[in-house]
């Protein structure tokens, strides 16, 4: 199985990356006290590591191109595990049944502490599902997804300091702004394709976060506005832990409501523009859709949901600052709809309940958590472009014809 | 008029960094249309590496010249090892992908690359030695330009040239502008895609060390978080240049950087990074193949 020229690969391999990492994982230096530390292990760890890792992936890289030999003869396409099950009524409704209810009573049987992981990652659910829109349907890199959230955590501190709307009034005025600001980054950048795109949406995103920083008469610069009211339930005000859950149940909400509106666009007349949009510009033109429309709706609607789950952050954790609205938040976005896979629903929410909670109830290895999401993005590009659970195309079958004609 | 004079200087120096990272950029978008997010990283692990080599020497206790040649020559050979490594790893397995695949595994490497130093490495901003002496000559210009401005200006400008004569005249050189013209025409006629396009980010990333050597003992700190910043600028000054253009990112480079160094000195230091972004808005919609680039027709 293991030849001798895999060996002699790999070997190589392991010497390559030994010879790369020296400086950097070997030595280190402080040059204040002027210390110098050599950590041979490390390049021990590293060349046994790389060694193994050199298989492994020449293993996957050959298993992948088979696949697409396969592919290109006419083997049978096989359909995706999730996929066969969503088809299943019998299996789909009595997990969606035991979902349901698993949610509801979650905050009654584990503490406040994993309540609130809870919600953090519904707000993630409901981001990666705003940018799903954007990037997964209308395929538009938007690298700067954060701004919109910012926009909507801003606008419910700062319209509660100036004229004490409440959260139920904001969250409204946050999705609104969300979106107009979609709209306002929307316009310069219609004209610009994907990799420009992606450079001018990072531009926006720390244009927003510095202006945030610096205009401190507006936004109370880094220190942030803090004391943020939570949500009250029909003007009482809750305790901690009751808000908590309120909060909680919020966003199971929202969230429903985002996944049915976003399965409703999918299948609209514009679900489809954003699709043939990002198939091919130019063929989309021509059978006569409006790219600008197209364009804005889907920055639009993206942000929308942005500037929703920017308010309800607000609310949760009754602080706002810039430093929660960096770049690698926007990153840690776009891993979501990544991993999970690009247009599919059901791929961005265990995109998201992984990304968010395994970090969480891994806290030993939380250093590595970056590191990781860097490996996740390049590995899950070159082996399953298509994501966790890949989004399927809506196919239709034509029953009771079992024989195709040939002329 | 001296701090007109100086902000003009100033100005150039930045921009000639720029123009060193910008060329990365700008060559290999010129072959494969990728924007290798990982660039910036490439250079920032340059100047750590140099950092390193620095303080193992000086340690040893050599003189101050040889360390400054030694150092360089180590962060430019492992800056072109870890360009060469990036490409092999995230893009070369997506040549044929979609463009969005492409870059979102960049944006993966980039992202790797700065935990990965972070980690191995320190968070803090370590002090960076000027190696550059102070020259004697300069005395009387001292406080318009520095000796450091001075030397970044000469070695940009001996880099530019010798890229410049790498393009036009040798083979290889020729090779790459056959196959940014046309990666499946450049084949048939018997140039080997795959090697042009790894001599380009090992040029590539060559030309980014330097510059991450000279603004490391320009501005006497770095840190893991160093490239990113510097990477999203001199991507901006690619794309005000034209993308794939090298004279292109040239001057884009130098009209951000004085961009920059007027604005903060006449406006306001704290919008920096703003009056980066909007220049590069206010281009791209106005002219989005950029000051010298051509624009893109696109053929069915």
């Amino acid at each position: 199985m293991i030849t001798f020229d895999q060996i002699k690969k790999a070997v190589l391999v392991s010497v390559w990356f030994m010879f790369l990492t020296f400086p950097i994982m070997v030595i280190r230096v402080n040059p204040v006290e002027r210390i110098v530390e050599w950590r041979w292990r490390n390049m021990l760890l590293i060349g046994v590591g790389s060694f193994i890792l050199s298989f492994v992936w020449h293993y996957f890289i050959r298993r992948k191109e088979l696949g697409t030999q396969k592919a290109e003869v006419g083997g049978e396409e096989t359909i995706p595990l999730a996929q066969r099950i969503l088809e299943k009524k019998a299996i789909y409704r009595p997990t969606l049944a035991v979902l349901g209810i698993c949610a509801l009573v979650f905050p009654f049987i584990f503490s406040l502490y994993q309540t609130n992981i809870m919600v953090t990652a519904l707000i993630y659910v409901m981001l990666g599902l705003g940018l799903n829109i954007v990037v997964g349907l209308a395929g538009l890199l938007d690298l700067g997804y954060v701004a919109f959230y910012a926009v909507g955590a801003y606008a419910y501190a700062l319209l509660n300091y100036h004229f004490g709307l409440s959260f139920w009034m904001v969250l409204p005025i946050g999705a609104a702004l969300g979106a107009t600001f979609g709209i306002l980054l929307g316009f310069p950048v219609l004209r610009l394709r994907g990799d420009y795109l992606a450079i001018v949406t990072l531009g926006f995103g720390e244009i927003i976060r510095i202006i945030l920083e610096n205009w401190n008469e507006f936004s109370f610069g880094p220190s942030g506005i803090a004391n943020i009211p939570r949500p009250s339930l029909l003007g009482i005000d809750l305790s901690v832990h009751a808000a908590t859950i309120y909060i909680y149940y919020i966003m199971i909400g929202l969230c429903l409501f985002t996944i049915f509106v976003v399965n409703r666009l999918q299948d609209s007349r514009i679900g489809r523009a954003w699709i043939a949009l990002r198939e091919d510009e130019t063929a989309c033109q021509a059978m006569g859709i409006d790219k600008a429309k197209t364009k804005l709706t889907a920055f639009a609607l993206g942000a929308t949901w942005a500037g929703m789950s920017g308010v309800v952050f607000a609310a949760k954790t009754t602080f706002v600052n810039p430093a929660s609205f960096t770049i690698w938040e926007s990153i840690i976005i776009l891993c979501i709809v990544v991993l999970g896979g690009m247009g599919s629903i059901l791929g961005v929410i265990a995109g998201a309940l992984v990304l968010i909670l395994m970090p969480e109830y891994l806290r030993a290895f939380s250093e590595f958590r970056m590191l990781a999401f860097g490996v996740l993005l390049v590995v899950m590009m070159v082996f399953r472009p298509g994501g966790l659970i890949p989004n399927v195309r809506r196919t239709y079958k034509f029953e009771g014809v079992t024989e195709t004609k040939k002329g | 008029m001296d701090y007109f004079l100086e902000l003009f200087l100033g100005g150039l120096t930045r921009g000639s960094i720029y123009a060193l990272i910008a060329l990365g950029y700008t060559m290999v978008y010129g072959i494969i249309e990728l924007i290798n997010f990982a660039h910036g990283e490439i250079y920032m692990i340059g100047a750590f590496t140099a950092l390193i080599v620095i303080s193992v020497l000086t340690l040893m206790g050599m003189n101050t010249i040889a360390i400054l040649v030694i150092a360089g020559v180590i962060a430019v050979i492992y800056s072109a090892a870890y360009g060469y490594t990036v490409e092999k790893i995230a893009y070369k397995p997506l040549r044929n992908a979609p463009r969005l695949s492409a870059l979102i595994s960049a944006i993966g490497m980039s992202l790797f690359l700065q935990n990965y130093v972070l980690l191995a490495q320190t968070s803090d901003f370590l002090p960076f030695p000027n190696l550059i002496p102070d020259f004697e000559f300069m005395e009387p210009y001292a406080h318009i330009i520095g000796s450091t401005e001075i030397v970044i200006l000469i070695t940009t400008a001996i880099v530019m040239v010798l890229l410049t004569i790498m393009i036009k005249f040798t083979n290889i050189g020729k090779a790459m502008r056959a196959a940014s013209q046309d990666k499946t025409m450049s084949m048939l006629v018997g140039i080997n895609v795959n090697h042009v396009i790894s001599v380009t980010f090992v040029v590539g990333s060559a030309t980014a060390a330097i510059g991450g050597v000279l603004i490391a003992s320009h501005v006497g700190m770095i840190n893991f978080y160093v490239g990113f910043i510097a990477g999203i600028k001199a991507f901006v000054a690619a794309v005000l240049g034209g993308i794939g253009s090298i004279p292109g990112a040239v001057l884009g480079s130098f009209v951000l950087g004085w961009t920059e160094s007027f604005a903060t000195g006449y406006v306001s230091s704290d919008y920096e990074d703003v009056f980066a972004f909007l220049f590069l808005v206010l281009i791209l919609i106005f002219r989005p193949q950029g000051i010298l680039g051509r624009s893109e027709k696109h053929k069915l």
